[in-house]
């Protein structure tokens, strides 16, 4: 069973990164950019174990250590 | 006094913090970070380094090893506890200290010597430093810029958390002396019940003459008081 986790800053906290890329974008002629914001991403796979249970383990690890929830959010979704 | 220096995968503060602790006669050990007990201790510290690579984000693997959970049980009963750099970071990572420590704002790696001004100096690691005192005193990261919501900020100003704060060679604190963007260029801070403190400068680095200053030594000096 396999799972992505994406996660972002939060949207009040400044993410240079993103801005940077952006900047960079713009100058190799990109043009209507807004913005951008920049984030990881991870490929989890489970053991076959009841869905709902899973997802809750998979929310618990992002909890616990893929994102520091003072300043990131996270989306998971089934693969 | 007993001390005790937290050693991961990637710490390259360890020996410095040692030799500064034995150089003002503590009796300091090294503990591996897979170590399920503490020798007895008065002062933890969690040195500077890129424990585990800053893999995920700086201080994130260390704070959940297996040692951190002595750290923990040894703060909640009142022990001291310093972090330096990735040490803070850990720290935070660890919930021991509250805020986050972001990407320096100018996204570069800053290693120079900037002047820090004494915010707190009622404070077991601070006593023998004058309020206001400036100091000169190096800095070493690439995460450096301490953030916190509005909340906590209100708490650290009106408790007199806030251990230092960066500043120029005359002490005014402004965005031009604030060397990563850091929360009112807050260069480090207590818990509530000021055993533990957090910073991004690092004062093992500032103990001879010979190679830096000695503006480091009166944190270890008011430690012994």
């Amino acid at each position: 069973m396999k799972f992505t986790v994406t996660v972002t800053l939060k949207k009040d906290v400044l993410d240079p990164q993103g801005k940077v890329v952006l900047n960079t974008l713009q100058n190799l002629g990109m043009d209507n950019l807004k913005s951008i914001r920049q984030g990881k991403y991870f490929e989890i796979d489970m053991n076959d174990i009841d869905e709902e249970k899973a997802k809750k383990k998979v929310d618990d690890m992002c909890k616990k250590l893929l994102a520091n929830m003072i300043i990131e959010d996270y989306k998971v979704n089934k693969i | 006094m007993n001390s005790s220096v937290i050693v991961f995968p990637g710490s390259n503060c360890d020996r410095d913090i040692a030799v500064a602790l034995e150089k003002m006669q503590f009796k300091n050990q090294m503990v591996w970070h897979k170590e399920s007990k503490l020798p007895k201790s008065d002062l933890i510290v969690v040195p500077g380094g890129f424990s585990y690579g800053d893999y995920l984000r700086s201080g994130a693997i260390a704070g959940k090893s297996l040692i951190i959970n002595e750290v923990i049980k040894a703060a909640d009963k009142g022990c001291l506890i310093l972090g330096i750099c990735n040490g803070f970071q850990i720290l935070t990572e660890t919930g021991l200290l509250k805020g986050v420590l972001l990407r320096n704002k100018n996204l570069r790696f800053i290693n120079k010597d900037v002047n820090i001004k004494i915010i707190n100096n009622e404070t077991k690691f601070s006593n023998k430093y004058k309020k206001n005192q400036i100091l000169k005193i190096n800095i070493a990261h690439n995460e450096g810029n301490y953030f916190t919501n509005s909340n906590h900020l209100k708490i650290l100003n009106n408790e007199n958390l806030i251990a230092f704060k960066y500043c120029d060679k005359n002490g005014n604190i402004n965005e031009d002396s604030n060397p990563n963007g850091s929360l009112e260029n807050i260069a480090g801070i207590f818990n509530s019940k000021k055993n533990i403190l957090g910073m991004m400068p690092h004062p093992e680095r500032m103990m001879d003459n010979l190679i830096s200053n000695t503006d480091g030594a009166n944190l270890f000096l008011s430690l012994l008081k």
